[in-house]
């Protein structure tokens, strides 16, 4: 599907492909489909503990499936997740609710549903028909707000919110589910640059304390690169590469990924790569 | 700013509920308990409050113990458990589909109730069980039939609403057709049937519809944490641990059987299953399925229903389905206005 050339500075995931799963989530040899159509054949990640992963590629190359798949709402056809060296879908659902999160894309805000109400659900895989609100819910609820400034609102209703809000009120809902693993499905889709930055601030604050392993998807490739600490680049269902940004971003990358000739520069805050795209003129020349 | 009541014990158990929620629901079991007081000394044979309660508590004379116990308590008590088969099968509905259009009545349901006792009123001129038996089994085939056609990958909310419009109206064209096929005997006793009515309700229909109660309401509310997750969207919950399908899948066989059981009972008692949960939720002003009070809601307005049918309107005694229709039918055009303003349909 893509040309195999130009890819041997990268690390390429077939040479790492030992894996006897160290880290705590995995995919080995997933096929991945809706229906009938096959999204993803024998792909194979390793979710590195610790780590900020972020998942790029361009549009339907499969990576929220991925995702899905690695979340176990998507069950796939072949091959397997792992979590803890369980596979994930044999796991009782409340157990993988307890080590894994997600932040999916689609989440319905009840209508009336109070900031503190909706962080208090994410009690719900710690809680039971006669354990419904322990003090240490109460504790992790207050802590949870706190941790992503919704603190104030907690007696808001999220209707009124505006969206970079009411996004650091889903994150505060998923931290409250207490899981050293939180996957995020494209968070800050839909948010203006300011809120984006701010979302993508607070997960960076998020993996750093606790060494909380995050995955996300996210669209945009600058953004990864800068708070990436582990990128993994796909297309059609594939795997190109993996590592870290500094490592792996490079022109032909961009190229074979996006097919989008660019320059890398230095980020100028950060250090990290940084993509600008050739200039209109340049693009026409050559069609990918 | 919302009050909660949390108990906790030392060894680690925790209840928690909603003040206002548990308000509601207590100020309805009472209005339901005073309504059906006031039902049960109502009639050609009127008796007092006070006698009522002596009578239940078997101190009445003979007269009167026969009168409340063996005529118009049964009466009470299936207006009661209809109602609150209605209230809390409605509540399940709109919460699975996440939409208050997505009721009992409006899916189809209890039309489908209809043919089943149709076609043992008309094309088998059965007996009066038979007519239950036939009006559950309808009422099963056809939360059956939405099921199966709702179904892909799992229900969602429009297209559950909208394959009930569509089977609701296959369904009335059925009635209609059976309506024609019958002599004027049985069609009378149809149309009577169809306006939903507590007339001539004894003992033989308590107990069935309490025992599926029983068992149906415990069941529903274990599983009703799930349900409150599930309002978020399936990813979400599915995220939290729960499991959607099941679950899913659970409270909707259990709400076809509570409406189908109902509209056996009762005959097809409009709109009950529609208001009930909108008027609780009103009321307590929480979010999630208000599933207890909605079945208390359920309840309250069925039995304060039947008094208005029997009472409002002077001498002429009215079926209770004509009262909750036409007051259910003004509130759904109030519901649709308002859904409409808000821009959600």
């Amino acid at each position: 599907m893509t040309p195999e050339d130009g890819r041997d500075k990268n690390p390429t995931p077939e040479s790492d492909r030992e894996r006897n799963t160290v880290n705590r989530l995995s995919a080995e040899n997933l096929t991945l489909a809706y229906d009938q159509r096959v999204i993803a054949e024998q792909l194979s990640v390793e979710i590195p503990d610790s780590s900020f992963t972020v998942i790029v590629g361009p549009n339907a190359c499969g990576k929220s499936t991925l995702l899905r798949a690695l979340s176990r709402m998507l069950r796939p056809s072949q091959g397997r997740v792992l979590l803890d060296g369980q596979v994930i879908q044999s796991m009782p659902a409340k157990k993988v609710a307890r080590t894994l999160g997600l932040l999916p894309q689609s989440s319905i805000a009840p209508d009336g549903i109070t900031v503190g109400d909706l962080v208090a659900r994410g009690r719900y895989p710690h809680q039971g028909l006669l354990r419904q609100w322990s003090a240490e819910d109460e504790r992790v609820v207050q802590e949870s707000m706190e941790r992503t400034g919704v603190a104030e609102l907690a007696d808001r209703y999220v209707d009124e919110l505006s969206g970079g809000q009411r996004q650091r009120v889903w994150i505060a809902m998923a931290l409250a589910q207490q899981t050293p693993l939180l996957l995020l499905d494209e968070p800050t889709t839909y948010l203006d640059i300011q809120h984006q930055i701010d979302v993508l601030d607070l997960c960076a604050e998020l993996h750093e304390e606790q060494g909380r392993t995050l995955v996300a998807v996210l669209h945009d490739l600058n953004h990864a690169a800068r708070y990436a600490t582990h990128l993994v680049a796909l297309r059609g269902g594939r795997v190109i590469a993996e590592g870290a940004p500094n490592d792996i971003v490079t022109a032909e990358l961009v190229r074979e990924v996006f097919g989008l000739r660019c320059q890398i520069i230095d980020d100028p805050e950060t250090g990290t790569p940084l993509v600008v795209p050739a200039a209109r003129k340049a693009r026409v020349t050559t069609t990918s | 700013m919302k009050t909660t009541l949390t108990l906790r014990t030392p060894g680690g158990l925790s209840l928690r509920t909603d003040v206002r929620a548990l308000v509601v629901v207590v100020a309805l079991l009472l209005a339901a308990c005073a309504a059906s007081v006031v039902l049960i000394g109502t009639g050609d044979f009127p008796i007092s409050f006070g006698d009522v309660l002596k009578t239940l508590a078997g101190n009445g004379t003979a007269g009167q113990d026969f009168v409340v116990n063996e005529l118009r308590l049964p009466r009470v008590l299936v207006g009661l458990l209809v109602g609150a088969s209605l209230g809390l099968g409605g509540a399940l509905f709109q919460s699975i589909s996440r939409n208050p259009l997505g009721s009992p009545d409006v899916l189809g349901l209890s039309q489908g109730a209809t043919s089943g006792a149709l076609v043992v009123i008309v094309l088998l001129s059965g007996t009066a069980a038979q007519v239950t038996v036939g009006a559950l089994a309808g009422g099963l085939v056809t939360g059956l039939a939405i099921h199966l056609l709702a179904w892909k990958q799992g229900v969602h909310g429009y297209r559950l609403v909208l394959v009930g419009i569509g089977v609701s109206a296959v369904v009335t064209a059925v009635n209609g057709y059976l309506l024609t096929k019958a002599d004027l005997v049985d069609a009378t006793r149809a149309v009577v049937w169809m306006t939903g009515s507590l007339d001539g309700r004894d003992w033989s229909q308590v107990w069935p519809l309490l025992a599926l109660c029983a068992v149906l309401v415990p069941l529903v509310l274990v599983n009703a944490r799930g349900l409150r997750m599930m309002e978020m969207g399936d990813d979400v919950s599915h995220a939290l641990g729960v499991r959607v399908e099941r679950v899913r899948t659970l409270l909707m066989v259990a709400a076809v059987l509570l409406t189908a059981a109902a509209t056996a009972a009762a005959g097809p008692v409009s709109f009950v299953a529609l208001t009930a949960p909108q008027l609780a939720r009103r009321l307590t002003r929480a979010p999630g399925p208000n599933l207890v009070p909605s079945l208390c809601m359920g309840a309250t307005l069925l039995v304060t229903a039947d008094w208005a049918a029997q009472r409002a309107f002077g001498a002429d005694q009215l079926p209770v389905g004509v009262v909750t229709g036409v007051l259910g039918g003004v509130y759904l055009l109030w519901l649709l206005v308002t859904e409409r303003r808000a821009g959600r349909i």
